[in-house]
């Protein structure tokens, strides 16, 4: 097991410079003098200059590349334009809002999408496995945007059950979970659509294998084919699939900050982009970025501790 | 052209399209989906023609108001008929799909034909950097590009289609390197056919169902991310009408005027939904390893 953990380790560093790389020529594609794009046309030589030494883009492209990962990888990930706070210190600001949502969202989608997607792989070809099958499909339809506006207009506006601004303080436990209740249904509902499509593929396939008919020859009783047999090997691909929705969540988690004004990473990004605050931006591209190394490496490990076959294959 | 090359080829074109044609007929749905996506997409074309007003033409005396027989789907902040915007704000969101999808479709099938086709260390490299690409939320490296770029209909194209080559490049690759040791395409070798004919002739055709398949899928996603970038501000300038952007607009005017952003919201969710019954039914019918769990 550990030679697996050192092994998934170290592959990860080549993609983490990969992924570091993508953020740096995403960065850079924009074509002329990004102090000029910063500061508009009425902007003087001095103070181009001055912002292009503050930017570093004053040094050719390949040491600013090299200065680009360097920092990355020591955790210098840049100031915002506009405070002059450090990227890491804004991020750290806002990251219980984040932690609190995600966390939120993938546990509804997992209680929602399990039991459900489990339900109609069962009764498959039923009308509650094509009404399950439409109904998800529609959940991962929706833009979070569309499904937060209209959850917004019934619960927080007409029905006024919940806060229209979900930017409260933390230190109060009811008004914390007060405040999280609508985002979290929102980003939930659309994972639970994810989930429960993949367990109840997942489950009809494990359903098919030889080990379940051998099991009910036996005599093995229904609920523990399904519980002991069944669901727990096909709940290893749900948990693969959870790491590549998060992706989806990131983008979606963007949409439901901006729909119910609350503070998160994704708020960071958008006021940075209303600020034109470039270097904001790129410091949140690596915080992405090794967010998302960081989940692909989780998502490997839990799956060879799930799943003994991976680990030594 | 020997034999085995001519059967393949034959069985290439007629396979895919009968492949895709059997799974319409399989799926209810994936017929529902493409009569609501077809209307859709004539209800635009025929804009000019349908559309009560100019979704341009501010009315200052009539603005805010709610549906009506006058205005069916009310008035928005400029008194600018919302009918009228929803039905050209359509055209918007299909050109920049479509578009964005169709590149995206070509770009990411022949680096994937070519990837699978040429196999070993290339084939390496440009999967790495597929995954890569891949790993990035689609959202968010639209929302970079159009940032650093500016929002013009071209960044917006560019930007969808890049998030979307990665995933055309994997779906085109795996049958191409199961398809290349067919014995046909070594009759194809043995007749000195070069290798680009023998990917464009002899390997595409049969990697096109999957390859539509996934394009429709899409199509769903190019769209949510146009009105999501849209939504967040990075869309056309306005006054062009574009469905995300409307939804913005309304957004800010939500707590008096809830069918401002409730009626694009609809038309966003009516269209991606569409889409995916289509692609869904579809991939049901065409993938095997599904079709044999049915």
């Amino acid at each position: 097991m550990i030679r697996y953990i050192v092994k998934r380790l170290v592959f990860a560093i080549p993609t983490l410079l990969a992924v570091l790389t993508l953020v740096f020529v995403l960065v850079r594609i924009v074509p002329g003098d990004p102090a000029q794009t910063i500061l508009g046309d009425q902007a003087s030589q001095e103070a181009l200059q001055a912002l292009r030494q503050r930017l570093g883009v004053d040094k050719p492209i390949f040491d600013q590349y090299v200065d680009f990962i360097k920092g990355a990888l020591v955790g210098n990930w840049g100031e915002s334009l506009v405070t002059g706070r450090p990227v890491l210190a804004e991020v750290w600001a806002v990251l219980p809002y984040t932690v609190d949502l995600t966390v939120a969202a993938i546990l509804l989608g997992a209680l929602i999408g399990i039991p459900l997607g489990t339900w109609s792989a069962l009764h498959r070809n039923e009308a509650i496995d094509y009404a399950t099958r439409v109904i998800s499909l529609l959940g991962l339809s929706f833009p979070a945007f569309v499904s937060g506006i209209l959850l917004l207009l019934a619960f927080a506006i007409e029905l006024r059950w919940f806060p229209v601004i979900s930017a409260g303080k933390l230190d109060d436990p009811v008004e914390r979970l007060r405040n999280l209740t609508l985002p979290a249904i929102n980003l939930g509902i659309i994972m639970a659509a994810y989930v429960t499509r993949v367990t109840r593929s997942s489950m009809l396939e494990v359903l098919g294998e030889d080990y379940i008919r051998t099991a009910r020859a036996k005599g093995v009783p229904d609920r523990a084919v399904i519980w002991r047999h069944s669901l727990r090997n096909a709940l290893i691909p749900v948990v693969t699939v959870v790491g590549l929705y998060l992706g989806i969540l990131i983008g979606n988690s963007v949409l439901t900050e901006i729909v119910f004004n609350r503070p998160g990473l994704g708020k960071l990004i958008v006021g940075a982009l209303n600020q034109r605050d470039y270097t904001m931006l790129q410091g949140l591209m690596v915080v992405y970025a090794f967010l998302i190394v960081a989940v692909n490496l989780i998502t490997d490990l839990t799956y060879g501790f799930i799943d003994p076959r991976v680990k030594h294959g | 052209m020997s034999r085995a090359a001519a059967i393949g080829r034959r069985r290439g074109f007629s396979h895919a399209l009968g492949e895709l044609l059997r799974a319409f007929n399989t799926n209810v749905t994936s017929w529902i989906g493409l009569g609501i996506f077809l209307t859709i997409v004539l209800l635009a074309i025929l804009a000019p023609v349908l559309a009560p007003y100019d979704p341009l033409e501010q009315n200052i005396v009539a603005r805010l108001k709610g549906p009506s027989e006058q205005f069916w789907f009310g008035t928005d902040v400029y008194g600018r008929d919302i009918l009228s915007r929803l039905l050209y704000g359509a055209r918007v969101s299909l050109i920049i799909g479509t578009t964005a999808t169709l590149i995206a479709m070509v770009v990411g099938s022949a680096i994937g034909i070519l990837s699978g086709y040429v196999g070993g260390r290339v084939d390496l490299a440009i999967m790495q950097l597929m995954d890569v690409l891949m790993s990035f939320p689609t959202l968010i490296m639209g929302l970079m590009i159009v940032a650093v770029l500016g929002a013009s209909m071209g960044n917006l194209i560019f930007a969808i289609a890049l998030t979307a080559i990665a995933p055309f490049a994997r779906i085109a690759r795996a049958p191409t390197i199961a398809i290349k040791q067919r014995d046909y395409i070594e009759a194809c070798r043995a007749l000195g056919y070069s290798d680009l004919r023998i990917m464009a002739v002899h390997i595409l055709p049969n990697v096109m169902a999957e390859i539509m398949v996934m394009g429709s899928l899409w199509l769903a996603t190019s769209i949510r991310v146009e009105a999501s970038l849209s939504f967040i501000g990075l869309g056309l300038k306005p006054p062009t009408p574009s469905w995300g952007g409307m939804v913005r607009e309304g957004f800010e005017v939500i707590l008096d005027n809830a069918w401002l952003s409730i009626f694009p919201s609809l038309a966003i969710l009516l269209i991606i939904f569409a889409l995916n019954m289509l692609g869904d039914g579809l991939r049901d019918a065409v993938d095997p390893k599904l079709r044999g769990g049915e």
